[in-house]
C-alpha cells in the first residue's frame, strides 16, 4: 500500500454474544483522502468506527497506525493517536458554553476561557467554521453542535476524522456547509472518514467507498470509477430466496389511505413529508427504508402517538365502506375502529410488554377498560395467553412466568400474539422479527399471512430486503420521510428497491 | 427585633451544621451520585467526631488536653468515618452498579445504627456520661472576633457572634464555587455529572471523579454532624438529637439548586425555620407545623423553578444513574 497510510485495520472482528458484528475487516485509511463508509443498516460500520475511538475492543485483528501496531483501549488513546470521531448522537454537555465543551478532558490545559476562545476562532477561520465559543449548547442549533464537535476534536490535534452519519440531521444547506468544511480539511491532510448509507452524499464527497455488508468487508473502489448502481449492488448483495408462503387474496378492498402526510419533530426536522398510499385489507404492504426514514413515525402517526402537522389518514370500515378520518382522534378510539400495532423497539420490553409481569398480566393490559366491577377479570386473560401459548408455541414454563426472563422471539411472538388476537382489521408490525432465528422468524411471517388472508391490511415494517421481497405484496419505499416510490413486490428486485431507499425517485406503481 | 436578632443569631448555629451537611453533599450530586446516606453519615459523624475529641482528651489527660488539638482530632475522625461511608456507596454504586437509591437508604440505615452503637458503647466504656471537659467545651465554640465587633448592635450578635465553624462553613461554600467555576477539575467535575457519556468519550475517567467527588462530600457531611454534637449538642452524645438533620440538609441541595454559595443564606434560612418554634411562638400552632417549613419551603422552590424552567437551574442531568460504557 502507498506510505500515506493513516491508519490500517488488518482482520478486525468483532462479536457481541452470539452475533457476529465485524468478521475479518480489512481497511486502509489515508490521509488527504476522504472514505466513505457505506452500508446497510447493521452492517457494522459504526462498530467498525466505534473500535478506532476507543469504545469497543476488537475480539481479532490489529489496528496499525502509522504503520506500528497500536492498542487503542479507551477514548483517550484514539485522541492520542490523532483520531477523532464524531458520533451520531453527540456527546456535549448542554449546560456548558461551546468552549467549556471544547477544553473537556483535556490535561495540560491551563481554565483560561479566552486563551481557548482565542485558539477556537483560529481553528474556525482555517476551516471556514461558524461558532460563538461563549454560547451555552442548549441555545444552540443541530448544526451548530455538530460545528462543535468537529471542533472539539480538531482542537485536540486530531488528524483523523470520523462522521457517523454527519448529514442525518442536517438541512441540505447545512450539508453543503459541512462538505466545504470537509474538503478545506481534507486539502489541509487531514484523514476523513463518513459513514453513512446516502449514496449522492458519497458520490458529492468522497474519494474512495468501502462497502460493508452483513460485517463483511465487501470491497473498496473509487468513487470516481463507480455509479450509485454499481453501490448498491454491493451494499445489497445478490437476493436470497426464502421460500416464504405468499397466497394471492382475491378481492384486496382499500383499508387505509393516506393523503399529504407530512409531521414536523420537537426539533423543526421534517419526518414525513406528503406521504400519500393506499394500503388494502387483504395484503401485506411492506415499508422498506433506511433507519431514521420516517417509517417509526408512519406508524405512530396511523396510531395517534405522533403530532402531525398536516394531511389525512382515512379508515375505510369494511363492508360499509365509510370513511372516517383518523387524524385527532386519540389512540384509544383509533384501537377500537380495529387498528392494532405490534411495535417492536429496540428493548423489547420498552413498548409495549410489562417484564415483571407474566403472560397472563400483560394480555391484561390491552383489556383493563373491560368490565365494570373494580375487580379484574382474569378468566378471559387467561385463556388467550393459554390459545397463544399453544398456538404460537411459545416456550415458557407458565402463563405467570415474567416475560423478561423468556427469550427473544418467545417475547415477540406474545406482543405479535396479542395484537393479532384483538382482530384488528390493520395489524402495524415494525421489526416483527428482529433478532429471532429462523424457525420463529417464519412462524411470525405465517401468522402475517394469516391475518392477510383473512382479509386484515397488514403494514410490516422490515429491516432484511430479501424478506420484504418475499413476504409482502407491495412495497413502499421511503427515503428521508418521502415516499421514494411503491413497487408490486412480485416484479421488483432487490436492487431496484436497494436504489430507492437511498436515493428519491423510483417509478410509481399504477 | 430582639427576637429576630436572637433568632437570626441562633440560626446561624444550627445553619453550620447544615452547611456542612450540604456542602458535602453538593459535591457528591454534582458528580452524578446521590447520595442518600447523608442522614446516616452526618449521624456518623457527631458519634465518631466525639469520639475522636474524647479519645485524645483520655489519653493526655483532662488538664493538658489543648483546644486546637482536640478540634483537630474530631474534624479528622469525623471526616474519616464519612469518607468511609463515601467510599462504600461509592464502590456498591460505581463499581457494582447498585442502585444508588437503595444503597443511599441502606446507608441511612447502616450509618443511624452504627452510630447509635458507638455512641451506647462509648457510654458503656466510661460508665456515665460521654462529655468533654469545659475549656474543651470553650474551645469548640470559640468566637474569632474580638469583643468590640460582637457588640455592635444588630450586626455584632447575628455577624460576629458565631462559633468559628460557621465562618470556615462559609470558607468552604466560597471555595467550592470557586472549584465548581474557575477551575479545570470542577469543569471535568460537573461534566461527569452532567453527562458521564460526553465526559468519558472525552477522556475524562468518569470514575475516578464520582469516587474522589463521593468520598470528600461524605466527609464534609459528616463534619456537619460532629460540629452539632460538639456546639448545640453541648458536647455530650444523645443518642436521638441528630434525627432528621441529615433529610434537611439533602431538601437544602435541592432548595439551593446545587450551588454553594446559595447554601449559605440557605442553611441559615432552614436553620431559622428549623429553631423557629423555640423563639417565636404563636398560639394555637403547634411545633410540629413550624418543623415542616423547611420543608414546605424547598417544595415551593422546586414548584417554581420546574415552572421557570430555565436551562441553568437544573440538577445535574446524570443525577442518580449509573454509566457503563459498552451499556448503551
Amino acid at each position: 500500500m502507498q506510505d500515506n497510510s493513516a491508519i490500517e485495520l488488518r482482520g478486525i472482528t468483532k462479536r457481541f454474544g452470539k452475533v457476529v458484528a465485524n468478521d475479518g475487516i480489512s481497511l486502509n485509511i489515508r490521509k488527504g483522502e476522504i472514505l466513505s463508509l457505506l452500508g446497510e443498516n447493521g452492517s457494522g460500520k459504526t462498530t467498525l468506527m466505534n473500535m478506532l475511538s476507543g469504545i469497543y475492543q476488537p475480539d481479532e485483528g490489529e489496528i496499525y497506525a502509522d504503520g506500528k501496531r497500536v492498542t487503542i483501549r479507551s477514548p483517550k488513546d484514539a485522541y492520542s493517536l490523532g483520531i477523532g470521531m464524531i458520533h451520531q448522537h453527540y456527546h456535549l454537555v448542554d449546560v456548558f458554553t461551546a468552549a467549556q465543551n471544547i477544553i473537556l478532558g483535556l490535561e495540560d490545559e491551563k481554565m483560561d476561557i479566552s486563551k481557548t476562545n482565542e485558539e477556537v476562532k483560529k481553528i474556525c477561520d482555517k476551516y471556514g467554521f461558524d461558532i460563538n465559543p461563549e454560547m451555552k449548547v442548549y441555545d444552540m442549533s443541530v448544526s451548530q453542535k455538530q460545528t462543535v464537535e468537529i471542533v472539539k476534536v480538531l482542537y485536540r490535534g486530531a488528524d483523523i476524522l470520523i462522521l457517523d452519519e454527519p448529514t442525518a440531521v442536517l438541512t441540505p444547506q447545512e450539508t453543503d456547509k459541512l462538505f466545504a468544511v470537509l474538503r478545506n480539511m481534507k486539502a489541509d491532510g487531514k484523514a476523513i472518514v463518513i459513514i453513512t448509507h446516502k449514496l449522492a452524499e458519497v458520490m458529492a464527497i468522497s474519494d474512495n467507498v468501502a462497502v460493508l455488508r452483513k460485517g463483511k468487508y465487501i470491497g473498496t473502489v473509487k468513487t470516481s470509477e463507480t455509479n450509485p448502481q454499481k453501490l448498491t449492488d454491493m451494499m445489497v448483495g445478490h437476493a436470497v430466496t426464502l421460500n416464504i408462503d405468499r397466497p394471492k387474496y382475491d378481492n384486496p378492498q382499500p383499508r387505509i389511505e393516506i393523503k399529504g402526510l407530512t409531521c414536523v419533530d420537537a426539533e423543526g426536522i421534517t419526518r414525513l413529508d406528503d406521504v400519500s398510499f393506499t394500503a388494502n385489507g387483504g395484503e401485506i404492504l411492506g415499508v422498506a427504508a433506511i433507519a431514521g426514514s420516517g417509517q417509526k413515525e408512519l406508524l405512530e402517526c396511523m396510531t395517534g402517538l405522533y403530532p402531525i402537522k398536516s394531511g389525512s389518514i382515512e379508515y375505510i370500515t369494511p363492508d360499509s365502506g365509510e370513511r372516517k378520518e383518523l387524524v385527532g382522534l386519540a389512540p384509544m378510539k383509533i384501537r377500537q375502529l380495529g387498528v392494532g400495532m405490534a411495535f417492536v423497539p429496540e428493548d423489547r420490553l420498552g413498548m409495549g410488554l410489562v417484564g415483571s409481569m407474566g403472560m397472563t398480566n400483560n394480555m391484561m393490559l390491552r383489556s383493563w377498560k373491560n368490565g365494570k366491577s373494580i375487580f379484574f377479570n382474569k378468566k378471559d386473560p387467561e385463556a388467550l395467553a393459554n390459545r397463544i401459548w399453544n398456538d404460537l408455541e411459545v416456550v415458557t414454563p407458565s402463563t405467570d412466568f415474567p416475560v423478561r426472563r423468556m427469550s427473544g422471539g418467545n417475547i415477540q411472538k406474545v406482543l405479535v400474539g396479542r395484537e393479532i388476537a384483538s382482530e384488528p382489521n390493520v395489524l402495524l408490525t415494525a421489526y416483527a422479527v428482529r433478532g429471532l432465528d429462523i424457525n420463529t422468524s417464519y412462524a411470525i411471517y405465517n401468522l402475517l399471512t394469516e391475518q392477510k388472508m383473512k382479509g386484515v391490511a397488514v403494514i410490516y415494517v422490515g429491516e432484511e430486503l430479501d424478506v420484504l421481497l418475499e413476504l409482502c405484496d407491495r412495497i413502499l419505499v421511503l427515503c428521508g420521510g418521502k415516499v421514494s416510490g411503491i413497487v408490486d413486490a412480485r416484479n421488483t428486485t432487490k436492487e431496484e428497491v436497494g436504489f430507492m431507499m437511498t436515493s428519491l425517485g423510483g417509478k410509481e406503481e399504477k | 427585633m430582639n427576637t429576630l436578632i436572637a433568632l437570626l443569631a441562633a440560626a446561624g448555629s444550627f445553619g453550620t451544621v447544615l452547611m456542612f451537611g450540604t456542602l458535602g453533599e453538593i459535591l457528591t450530586e454534582k458528580s452524578g451520585s446521590l447520595n442518600l446516606g447523608v442522614e446516616g453519615i452526618m449521624y456518623m459523624g457527631g458519634a465518631f467526631g466525639l469520639a475522636g475529641a474524647y479519645a485524645y482528651e483520655a489519653a493526655v489527660g483532662v488538664g493538658a488536653s489543648n483546644g486546637i488539638v482536640a478540634i483537630l482530632f474530631a474534624i479528622l475522625a469525623s471526616f474519616a468515618v464519612g469518607a468511609i461511608a463515601g467510599l462504600l456507596f461509592s464502590f456498591i454504586t460505581v463499581t457494582l452498579r447498585a442502585n444508588q437509591n437503595v444503597t443511599g437508604l441502606a446507608l441511612t440505615i447502616f450509618g443511624t445504627g452504627v452510630a447509635k452503637f458507638a455512641g451506647e458503647y462509648m457510654r458503656h466504656l466510661v460508665g456515665g456520661f460521654v462529655t468533654l471537659s469545659n475549656p474543651l467545651k470553650e474551645a469548640f465554640s470559640f468566637v474569632p472576633f474580638p469583643q468590640f465587633m460582637r457588640n455592635i448592635p444588630f450586626v455584632g450578635p447575628i455577624l460576629f457572634s458565631q462559633p468559628f465553624f460557621f465562618y470556615l462553613a462559609i470558607i468552604l461554600a466560597v471555595a467550592m464555587h470557586l472549584f465548581f467555576q474557575k477551575t479545570k477539575t470542577g469543569l471535568y467535575l460537573r461534566a461527569v455529572g452532567e453527562s458521564p457519556v460526553t465526559a468519558d468519550a472525552a477522556g475524562i475517567n468518569m470514575t475516578k471523579y464520582r469516587y474522589v467527588a463521593t468520598i470528600i462530600g461524605g466527609g464534609i457531611s459528616a463534619v456537619g454532624g460532629m460540629v452539632y454534637v460538639m456546639t448545640t449538642g453541648g458536647c455530650t452524645w444523645n443518642e436521638s438529637s441528630l434525627g432528621g438533620i441529615g433529610w434537611l440538609a439533602v431538601a437544602l441541595v435541592i432548595f439551593c439548586m446545587w450551588r454553594p454559595l446559595n447554601a449559605i443564606w440557605g442553611a441559615i434560612l432552614f436553620g431559622a425555620l428549623k429553631i423557629m418554634y423555640l423563639r417565636v411562638l404563636l398560639p394555637f400552632f403547634p411545633t410540629e407545623l413550624y418543623k415542616m417549613l423547611p420543608y414546605v419551603v424547598t417544595l415551593i422552590v422546586l414548584v417554581v423553578t420546574s415552572m421557570r424552567n430555565s436551562r441553568d437551574k437544573q440538577p445535574p442531568a446524570a443525577l442518580g444513574l449509573n454509566y457503563f460504557r459498552e451499556d448503551r
